[in-house]
């Protein structure tokens, strides 16, 4: 798939990100638009998966450890065609099987279900394991919220993953900088991330998230580089794409009332208008 | 020979060795059978599990959390895992990521957590978990076996392989009576064992409680106190039936545990049968306090949770018609 196409898709995801934490008067826009082009890459060129058959016995896993950025995950697995498009205005609807948080016993598609943070890594990691132990060569995916690696437990699965050299487990960190609380580098540090990561024993790379040429190198480098698992540091803008939600803390946890998502849907559509004329 | 024979004559074993030696059963039925360590391989008896397949035994290091959370992924991939620590770090430490990451999506996970319980002895309160039956009872499809010998914790360890879903074996550091013959021992998950008939009193007993208290109602027989021992060895999901038949049957309810009164047999018996059976219920466990350093035995003289301990809680009871 083209980069145009992607870029294409990425709007998508983020118009139905808008539209189900809206409908949903609930949800958290900011950290799943700026992963919106990661999950876009990951699910339309990344991921070996097939939409008919989730649970196929040797897909590639991805694990979405900052799992309160579901509705990001959500309208990539929608419109990748796991389950209609339709379904995503029911998100976190009494009743509904879209969950605040990824739930794998309900939601076709998803690999674990998250949303305690810190905890997800480690998942992704057994899933590496098990896919050594059983010679098989699928490879496990997991995204990490960079307020996220605040968690200890983070860097539990890190140590395990490195001594193992897990070279089928790619991490990565959206980095859009902010937390609910403000900027991760001020609520409690954690750089320097890739430092950090390469003392765990990882290849460490540093890409622009929302550049899909730059993932498309980055994730094949990570396919080639062997003996140790490998972390992508993606650098993102949290709200990515909605002009008022752009590096706006505020907007980490909240919904868009009936004229914000009005602007925010105007923001995209422009967005999706100005692709088709490139 | 009888039970009562066997508490008396045999040789004890803790019931962690049974963990350790089913599991080495397991591993060679099926391959898929792994054991997961904190570091503590040598004390939860996996070490034997690590001789016997070295590739199939992972030491995640002193890291519960993430053991958790590897024995997840592993099981979303067709492992069947058995984590493996004292209960005061796996079911403790790591409660959050048995809630959410094993127990929310029901993974097949098996939780073998040893020195459970205040017969940790002589390294004290911080090592004694008494909460964490409370602790697991709250996780909806939580599976809880507490067993009370070597042959039924063997029992126990295949039933967990046997079930499908995320299952707590609760284990002792401590050597204790073997009450059963490996031959003719039938474990019924689910199901309490009458160990003594009685009509007087139902005492419940769980784990290492469970030969004190058949000790215990020999000595309240002598004083023409006839109590009906029973052997709850899963604690979830309770066998509301024979609680209830048994209770009805007396009219005089006991339980017996080493752990908190709250939250564990005592409170599942007395949650039971408030709604089905109001009837009086003394939880003889540990009250509400923490424990301290000492050797085992001393301890459970000193909480009353030996033999003496309990005749003497149940006859002062029955005396005062308290």
């Amino acid at each position: 798939m083209n980069k145009l196409e992607l870029q294409k898709i990425a709007v998508e995801v983020r118009k139905e990100i808008i539209a189900a934490t809206h409908s949903a008067k609930a949800g958290h826009p900011g950290g799943s638009l700026s992963a919106a082009d990661l999950f876009t890459y990951l699910y339309f060129e990344e991921l070996h998966i097939d939409p008919k058959r989730p649970d196929m016995e040797d897909r590639d896993r991805f694990v979405l450890s900052k799992g309160h950025t579901s509705p990001g995950l959500y309208a990539a697995l929608a419109h990748r065609g796991f389950f209609p498009v339709e379904d995503l205005l029911q998100f976190r609807h009494t009743g509904h099987y879209l969950q605040g948080h990824p739930d794998m016993k309900r939601v076709p598609g998803v690999d674990m279900s998250t949303g305690s943070l810190g905890q997800g890594l480690s998942t992704a990691v057994g899933m590496a394991l098990a896919a050594k132990m059983d010679g098989k060569d699928y490879r496990v995916y997991a995204m990490c919220g960079d307020g996220e690696i605040q968690e200890g437990q983070i860097w539990e699965a890190a140590m395990f993953a490195g001594h193992h050299q897990l070279d089928n487990l790619v991490v990565i960190v959206d980095h859009n900088k902010l937390q609910i609380d403000g900027l991760v580098g001020e609520v409690c540090s954690p750089y320097p991330i890739d430092q950090k990561f390469e003392a765990f024993q990882f290849y460490a790379l540093t890409i622009d998230g929302h550049d899909f040429d730059a993932m498309e190198e980055a994730f094949a480098k990570a396919r080639e580089l062997k003996g140790k698992p490998t972390v992508i540091i993606a650098n993102t803008v949290k709200g990515n794409g909605v002009s008022f939600m752009e590096n706006e803390p505020s907007w980490h946890g909240k919904a868009p009332n009936d004229a914000e998502c009005e602007i925010a849907m105007e923001d995209l559509r422009k967005a999706g208008e100005a692709l088709c004329q490139s | 020979m009888s039970i009562i024979e066997n508490i008396k004559s045999r040789k004890k074993v803790a019931t962690r060795e049974g963990y350790g030696t089913t599991l080495v059963e397991l591993g060679k039925e099926d391959n898929n059978v792994v054991v997961l360590d904190a570091d503590l391989a040598a004390a939860t008896r996996t070490g034997v599990f690590l001789e016997s397949f070295p590739d199939r035994h992972i030491n995640c290091g002193i890291a519960e959390a993430n053991m958790a959370g590897i024995a997840a992924g592993l099981a979303v991939c067709g492992k069947i895992p058995f984590i493996s620590s004292f209960a005061m770090f796996v079911a403790g430490r790591a409660f959050e990521q048995v809630r959410n990451t094993i127990g929310y999506p029901h993974l097949n996970v098996k939780i073998g957590a040893t020195h459970a319980g205040i017969s940790v002895g002589e390294d004290g309160a911080s090592h004694q978990c008494n909460e964490d039956i409370a602790l697991m009872r709250a996780i909806p499809g939580m599976t809880i076996v507490n067993p009370c010998d070597y042959i039924e914790a063997k029992a126990a360890v295949r039933a967990a392989y046997e079930q499908d879903g995320p299952f707590y074996l609760r284990f002792g550091r401590l050597a204790v009576p073997v009450l059963y013959d490996e031959e003719d021992y039938q474990f019924e998950l689910g199901k309490g064992v009458v160990l003594r008939e009685g009509k007087d009193v139902s005492i419940f007993a769980t784990g290492l409680c469970v030969a004190e208290t058949m000790l215990a109602a020999e000595r309240l027989a002598e004083d023409g106190i006839d109590a009906e021992v029973i052997n709850i060895h899963t604690i979830k999901p309770l066998d509301d039936a024979l609680v209830v038949a048994s209770a009805s049957k007396t009219g005089r309810v006991f339980t017996v545990e080493e752990h908190s009164v709250i939250g564990g047999l005592g409170s599942a018996v007395s949650e039971l049968l408030s709604e089905k059976h109001p009837i009086k219920v003394t939880r003889i466990g540990i009250q509400d306090i923490f424990g301290e350093s000492g050797p085992a035995l001393e301890l459970l003289h000193k909480y009353g949770l030996d033999a003496e301990g309990i005749y003497q809680t149940i006859k002062a009871a029955v005396l005062s018609n308290k």
